[in-house]
């Protein structure tokens, strides 16, 4: 009875919590867009041409957190320079042939004259046809000249000094980010510097998998790349702006693949430096928190997770030793609010009906010490 | 030619009982049962994935919506997915061509009946296969069903560290069952087009739908020993520990991915091809003017073709190829839509200047050229890498293939049924539910799909079981689902249409729709040798040079 109406209480606070979450400045779910460019006015056409004309007078959709059409990073900007290309040889094209289809079916249609009698049978015209074959394959060359030129630009820029390197590795379904060259590791946020003017500061990104097929998105940084078991690949970002960028796992990778989530914080240089200066930190030993500590470590949370420093050394599961300094639980699930945690360590399965971390049946004394020892991994 | 008698005399009632009719369906080998049986059994299969998807689109009508846990999502799109490419699109593909071919060459069968009927019998039993998984997988007893792994079932998902039980084997085992058939079947109709045209018939002179469904057999029979070949590398790889694509031991996800495609991109010719080929028999008789430029109609099917077989790693652009590889495959897929485009000109050539009348072949036909054209632009989109890095994966794809296959080949398909129909049954279909039909299934099919490209465009994945609110995807997915139940209401005029007119039509006569290929020269339905003397021609369009012996097309031809 009472686990029923906790379970409730958690899906209606989860869901006004999701509609807080846009509004509060503490955890911006995007960064908005301040100056939408061709890219807000691509957007409103599209929208436009949809059929969504009296939603998109609202305003609001025009600017979402992960339009492709409004790019904050080199990459993205590359793409996007090259999609806008595209998009408009291609809308020019269905406005030509479209008009001419729409003119013909118009202004040839059956009349009642028309009884008895056949129209001249054309049987097809040589110079004509060389026009309609020599006309495409001249706009193929063009968009395939420009298209290499992107691809070229995105596929083969070299980390200039200043890159900060990052191997990210898949999971089922979260995502480990670790920083060889700093000796941090952390889980589902990545947190990078921005470029400013005459200081490049981009990041480099080697993707592996532990488990099946993912891939890394998050729109508004650069297109997707997969990670793939047993294959090293490679992308990179260079974030212009400083804010939070979302993303999701965008190579189907099992049950959960819908709540894997991504985010990517960009911090102005000195801010940067402060997070790493952060993450860096041994975590706390607090004699007041030795209850819980005593309580997580006689449990096999350790067999799978890392509190550095400590004996929890597990590989399977995110690095807890910074747990607190994530903004989500569970690859984006809910917001890491001391309620949430409690849920979750209770049972993940309720809030992530498949995740690969089991519910422990902690008592509920025990639960609170767990959560209060998780609560200080700052 | 008694062609008038025939015309004017009601179908033969059918008065044999049930089980004597039902013990002639399993023991037919005449062409046009099988390839009524082909259509029945896609249609049915149509429906029932046809509500699946139904199903997904209300789970994504709001955000964080409970309707199905994301075990039975990820079943549903996995089922939706494989039953629609293979149990409804071959089959219907087969189903034309093994009812049509014949009629329209001047033969009197396929040229290996029982081969055809073999074909027939493996393709519905892979159907059952699949579809059993839903009880033995093990389904009622157990934690698994259907396969939840996609309609590519990428490595390493697939394997057996991560797809427990065995929903994955029936996958396989029913895809590689009714890959035999496909392949029996496309085999049969080279032999048939190749060898047994009637007097007169040239290649120059077959009926553009003939021409067509010969490319697209040369097509299955390229396209499908990839996918059996990896099917059963990956049953070695579950039942006998081989390590083709486990990457725990060595294996290549990537290697699969490279043989799905190999077959996967010519299989979504495949499937659009036929659509072209009701297309090009379609768009002439109900403009009353030849085909314009058959020729090039020829030579671009055959283009479509041949390059088809050399664009498959443009479904891969973000598995991390190298710059050069994926410039090459950017340059062969832009390829593509130069005889594609060939033949959006060709049919728009002989719009122009004809009479164009609203029938309901017709309109469909008419949707479907706006909508492949809107389909064949996005696919150039897609073709461009960079763009595609951000567009794969993403609804604008899902928005992108429906467009191909729902408004192109759907369309046609059904374009096919309102026109063939008389030939088959001696009835005709209600005009009026015809257009009903039209109308609301492409209202539901441009709320459902217009949508998801916007989607797509602001960074919604696709495969998902549910979303967050806040990230802009909540209008678009209401409107998409709510486009579903107009689709529902098409498709149920469509079927009510079919039962009624079955007994109610109005009766046919052989050429209802004044038309000029050789079916048409039969009584409908054609009696069982199709043609009481084999036909001789001198043109591509026989009737037209009958019905206008003072003006004939072979003086011109």
């Amino acid at each position: 009875m009472d686990d029923q109406m906790t379970s409730q209480n958690f899906i209606s606070q989860k869901r006004e919590g999701c509609v807080k979450i846009r509004k509060s400045p503490s955890f911006p779910l995007y960064q908005r867009a301040t100056k939408g460019g061709f890219g807000s006015v691509l957007t409103a056409l599209l929208i436009l041409s949809g059929p969504a004309v009296a939603f998109a007078a609202s305003g609001d959709n025009a600017f979402t957190p992960t339009n492709i059409f409004v790019p904050f990073s080199t990459p993205a900007h590359a793409i996007y320079q090259n999609a806008s290309l595209v998009l408009t040889i291609c809308a020019a094209i269905f406005l030509v042939v479209g008009g001419l289809l729409a003119y013909s079916i118009f202004r040839f249609r059956r009349r009642p004259e028309h009884e008895n009698l056949e129209p001249p049978q054309v049987y097809g015209s040589n110079q004509i046809e060389l026009a309609w074959t020599v006309i495409p394959i001249l706009i193929v060359i063009v968009i395939t000249l420009a298209t290499t030129r992107t691809i070229y630009d995105v596929q083969g820029a070299l980390p200039p000094p200043g890159t900060v390197n990052v191997t990210v590795v898949g999971h089922q379904w979260w995502w480990e980010i670790r920083y060889p060259d700093l000796g941090i590791v952390t889980a589902n946020e990545l947190h990078v510097p921005v470029t400013e003017s005459g200081n490049r500061r981009p990041t480099f990104l080697k993707l592996e998998s532990a488990d099946v097929a993912h891939s890394f998105w998050v729109p508004q940084l650069a297109g997707k790349t997969d990670l793939i078991p047993n294959r090293r690949n490679q992308m990179w970002i260079e974030p212009t702006q400083p804010g939070t960028y979302v993303g999701n796992c965008a190579e189907y990778c099992g049950l959960q693949h819908a709540r894997m989530l991504l985010r990517v914080v960009a911090h102005a240089p000195n801010d940067f430096q402060n997070w790493v200066a952060a993450q860096k930190q041994p975590p706390v030993d607090d004699p007041q928190l030795r209850a819980g500590r005593d309580a997580f470590f006689s449990t096999s949370c350790i067999n799978c997770h890392v509190i550095k420093g400590t004996r929890a050394n597990g590989q399977f599961g995110p690095d807890l030793t910074h747990l607190m300094s994530r903004e989500t639980i569970g690859a984006g699930v809910v917001p890491n609010t001391a309620e949430n945690l409690r849920a979750w360590v209770r049972d993940p399965q309720h809030i992530k009906p498949g995740a690969l971390m089991p519910n422990m049946q902690l008592s509920d004394a025990e639960l609170d010490q767990v959560v209060v020892y998780l609560a200080s991994l700052k | 030619m008694s062609t008038q008698e025939i015309a004017l005399s009601p179908p033969p009632e059918i008065s044999l009982p049930l089980t004597a009719r039902l013990h002639d369906l399993v023991l037919t080998v005449d062409h046009k049962k099988l390839g009524l049986m082909y259509i029945v059994t896609a249609l049915i299969f149509l429906v029932i994935a046809g509500l699946m998807a139904f199903t997904i689109r209300m789970q994504l009508l709001v955000p964080n919506n409970t309707l199905v846990p994301p075990d039975v999502f990820n079943r549903l799109f996995t089922m939706h997915g494989t039953t629609m490419v293979f149990f409804v699109g071959m089959p219907l593909i087969a189903g034309l061509m093994n009812y049509l071919v014949p009629l329209m060459i001047g033969a009197r069968d396929m040229a290996f009946p029982r081969l055809n009927a073999f074909g027939y019998w493996m393709t519905l039993f892979g159907g059952m296969l699949l579809y059993f998984s839903y009880l033995a997988a093990p389904g009622l007893a157990g934690a698994g069903s259907a396969p939840d792994v996609g309609w590519f079932a990428y490595a390493p998902l697939t394997g057996r560290a991560f797809s427990r039980g065995h929903s994955t084997d029936y996958w396989i085992l029913g895809l590689l069952v009714s890959g035999i058939g496909s392949s029996a079947s496309a085999l049969n109709v080279i032999v048939t087009i190749v060898t047994m045209r009637c007097k007169g018939m040239t290649f120059i002179r077959m009926p553009l739908f003939v021409w067509m469904v010969l490319v697209v057999s040369g097509m299955i029979l390229l396209a499908m020993p990839p996918l059996s070949a990896a099917q059963i590398m990956l049953l070695l790889d579950r039942f006998l520990g081989a390590h083709f694509f486990d990457t725990q031991a060595g294996g290549s996800a990537v290697l699969w991915q490279h043989f799905f495609w190999l077959f996967g991109h010519p299989e979504v010719y495949i499937l659009i091809i036929p659509a072209f080929a009701c297309a090009s028999e379609i768009i002439p008789v109900f403009s009353r003017k030849p085909i314009f430029g058959y020729p090039a109609m020829v030579a671009a099917t055959m283009l479509i073709g041949l390059i088809s077989v050399g664009v498959w790693a443009h479904h891969m652009f973000s598995v991390g190829m190298t710059a050069m590889s994926n410039t090459f495959f950017v340059a062969s897929t832009l390829l593509v839509g130069v005889p594609t485009g060939i033949k959006i000109f060709n049919w728009l050539g002989t719009l122009y200047g004809g009479q164009i009348s609203f029938e309901p072949p017709m309109v469909f036909c008419l949707g479907f050229l706006f909508q492949f054209l809107i389909a064949g632009l996005t696919g150039v989109m897609l073709g461009a890498a960079p763009f595609n890095w951000q567009l794969t994966d993403s609804y604008f794809v899902v928005a992108h293939f429906h467009y191909t296959l729902v408004g192109g080949f759907v369309f046609m398909i059904f374009a096919a049924i309102y026109y063939w129909y008389p030939k088959a049954t001696g009835r005709m279909l209600s005009k009026n539910l015809g257009l009903w039909h039209f109308w609301l299934f492409l209202i539901g099919f441009h709320l459902t799909f217009d949508p998801q490209h916007i989607a797509g465009i602001l960074g919604m994945p696709r495969r998902i079981y549910t979303y967050d609110p806040g990230r802009g995807w909540e209008i678009y997915n209401m409107i998409s689902s709510l486009g579903a139940f107009f689709q529902v209401l098409g498709v149920s005029c469509l079927v009510v249409n079919l039962l009624r007119s079955l007994r109610n039509g109005a009766i046919a006569g052989s050429d209802p729709w004044d038309a000029w290929t050789l079916e048409w020269s039969t009584s409908s339905p054609p009696p069982e040798y199709n043609f009481e003397t084999l036909p001789e021609v001198r043109s591509r369009r026989p009737l037209w040079d009958l019905k206008h012996p003072e003006d004939p097309d072979w003086k011109y031809e």
